[in-house]
């Protein structure tokens, strides 16, 4: 059974960084003055010639990773979502994608769930930029377990790689026994015929107990738990389509350009059926408990079981 | 620099110059002015200072260089097709479709070149990484970025130069090109780069003035840049825009315009006088 210890993704990220390090030891560390925050700080301590603060200078962090990965390094580059992504959005682009070079870039502090901190650190646009980057693989892991895998598999990866990481602490739901991480495959957590749920992230566990709350309310919903946005896992997307005939996706993201939309373009391709998008609905978070405004934005368990709820109804 | 090996730095340089405006001309685009003026630093830094082998582009311990002013590459590709990366007729089909030698440098189709670039800003932060690299791994090499100077209004570049100060990176060779000229006009008019060589050195760096067309000085500043230890050294290189075609000396219009027939013809006519003088 997985703990009920409490852990947020970042601090998974830290701690697995760690660990393959004692094997790799081209694997370097560089921060953007948040390794506290994206708990590269863990890496720090037991590495510190091997991390590299850049200081506040997220363009010049993602160039200098470039030059690493092209002297045979292996840079994980850690700074927060809004800025990793956004900030150095054209560096990432021409610098890492164009070369397509070995550089893991790590966005912690992603989505509302950062809280109090507000819109302008709340970036709901992450998995959308880096998705249109050409060879950039997209990770976006569910649980400690989880991140622990991603990160293995991310190195494992010659190329560029994208992770997502979250601030909030979160339950483990996957077992670490019987867990497999497999790069761009999707993974079913609940079968169902009556719809499919599709979520990614942060708030898988919280469709997962949405979709067990439904069940017993007569609702037999499918789960699906996509940690790779891209590539996106086509067949498991396409089966559920034609098996379940209509499709809900979850996503603390826009739902203009992440996961929703990658499901739309499968679907609409394949096998076009109803697609839900459940996700932040092109506007902006603001400041208040992590908890409190997943509920407001309707992406706890409970605003997730009445939307499902009325979507099928 | 003996008198023979001048001359020899003379000619390449010429060819250098001949191959980036066929480059051009055959392109019907590109950029003459900035490829001209940094010929003759590009040609000696692959002709005499950097510890590179053609026949192994990827060797992990040669010295690296990277055009950070990307655009300027028809200048670089004649330096790389002369030192015998690729085949010289390479030249011909710069910028066509399907042709190895792109518009900006790209690192994954182009034999010798070190950092796919020409977004400004962004090479000498690569430059930055390599150079830490090799300090990480206890290697010798050493890491050449060469910036326009307008390019020096990105502020990316005083993030790295930040970075290479406090990494100590002195395997790190920062190279100007100041021509003087951007594409909206003079660089002092346009947005004003005075007191460059102050900037980089309030930012910690060795600075060396010199005019960029004169090989004694270029060596004279490399050769001073390799005993520099403990910090990075920028070279603020004097020169002219367009360089060696008389058309083109010191005129902002040729920053990003390839020649016509006839005017393609008096720079021929202009660049083989020149070779043949030194071949005299």
């Amino acid at each position: 059974m997985a703990e009920t210890k409490k852990i947020a993704t970042r601090e998974s990220f830290g701690l697995a960084l760690c660990e393959l390090a004692k094997e790799h030891p081209e694997i370097v560390v560089l921060d953007a003055d948040l390794a506290a925050a994206t708990k590269t700080e863990i890496f720090k301590k037991a590495y510190p010639d091997r991390f590299f603060d850049c200081g506040i200078s997220e363009g010049n962090m993602i160039g200098v990773a470039a030059g690493l990965a092209s002297c045979g390094k292996v840079p994980f580059a850690a700074s927060f979502a809004m800025f990793a992504t956004g900030r150095a959005y054209e560096q990432v682009r021409n610098s890492v994608g164009y070369p397509h070079l070995n550089v893991k870039i790590a966005g912690s502090h992603a989505g509302i769930s950062v809280g109090e901190d507000g819109a302008t650190h709340q970036c709901c646009e992450d998995l959308a930029l880096m998705r249109t980057i050409p060879g950039m693989v997209v990770l976006n892991p569910a649980d400690h377990y989880e991140m622990t895998e991603a990160v293995k598999a991310a190195y494992e990866y010659n190329g560029p790689v994208y992770i997502r990481l979250g601030r909030l602490a979160i339950e483990s739901f996957n077992d670490p026994d019987t867990y497999k991480f497999e790069l761009g495959k999707g993974i079913t957590l609940k079968e169902g015929s009556d719809v499919t749920v599709i979520a990614t992230g942060l708030v898988v566990n919280e469709a997962l107990k949405a979709v067990n709350a439904l069940e017993s309310k007569g609702i037999n919903a499918r789960l699906i738990n996509i940690h790779t946005i891209k590539p996106i896992d086509k067949d498991i997307i396409i089966k559920a389509a034609k098996e379940t005939g209509s499709i809900i996706t979850v996503e603390e993201h826009s739902i203009i350009g992440g996961l929703g939309e990658a499901v739309c373009a499968v679907t609409s391709e394949n096998c076009p059926v109803k697609v839900t998008r459940i996700g932040v609905e092109d506007t902006y978070g603001h400041s208040g408990p992590a908890l409190g405004l997943l509920a407001e934005f309707g992406l706890d368990a409970q605003g997730l079981e009445k939307r499902i709820s009325s979507i099928v109804k | 620099m003996e008198n023979q090996e001048l001359l020899e730095m003379q000619k390449n340089a010429c060819k250098v110059r001949m191959h980036a405006i066929e480059g051009v001309f055959n392109a019907k685009s590109g950029h003459p002015g900035g490829s001209l003026s940094a010929a003759d630093i590009i040609t000696y830094l692959y002709f005499k200072e950097m510890n590179v082998d053609p026949s192994q582009p990827k060797a992990a311990d040669r010295d690296r260089f990277v055009l950070s002013k990307g655009h300027c590459c028809p200048a670089l590709y004649g330096a790389l097709a002369l030192k015998g990366y690729f085949p010289e007729e390479e030249i011909k089909s710069l910028r066509h479709i399907g042709a190895m030698l792109q518009g900006h440098p790209d690192m994954k189709g182009t034999p010798g070149v070190d950092m796919s670039s020409g977004s400004l800003g962004q090479g000498i932060s690569a430059a930055c990484g390599m150079a830490l690299a090799a300090k990480y791994d206890n290697a010798d090499y050493r890491v050449y970025a060469m910036l326009g100077d307008g390019e020096c209004e990105e502020g990316q570049v005083w993030e790295a130069a930040m970075f290479a100060s406090h990494y100590k990176l002195d395997n790190l060779c920062v190279i100007v090109d100041f021509n003087g000229l951007q594409i909206d006009g003079s660089v002092s008019d346009v947005a004003g780069l005075d007191d460059l060589d102050k900037k980089f050195e309030s930012f910690g760096f060795e600075v060396i003035n010199i005019d960029g067309h004169d090989f004694a000085q270029i060596e004279t500043a490399l050769n001073k840049a390799r005993t520099v230890k403990g910090k990075p050294t920028a070279i603020i290189a004097k020169t002219v825009k367009g360089k060696g075609v008389s058309y083109m000396e010191n005129q902002v219009g040729w920053h990003g315009k390839a020649p016509n027939a006839d005017e393609y013809k008096i720079a021929v006519e202009e660049l083989s006088a020149q070779l043949k003088a030194l071949e005299a």
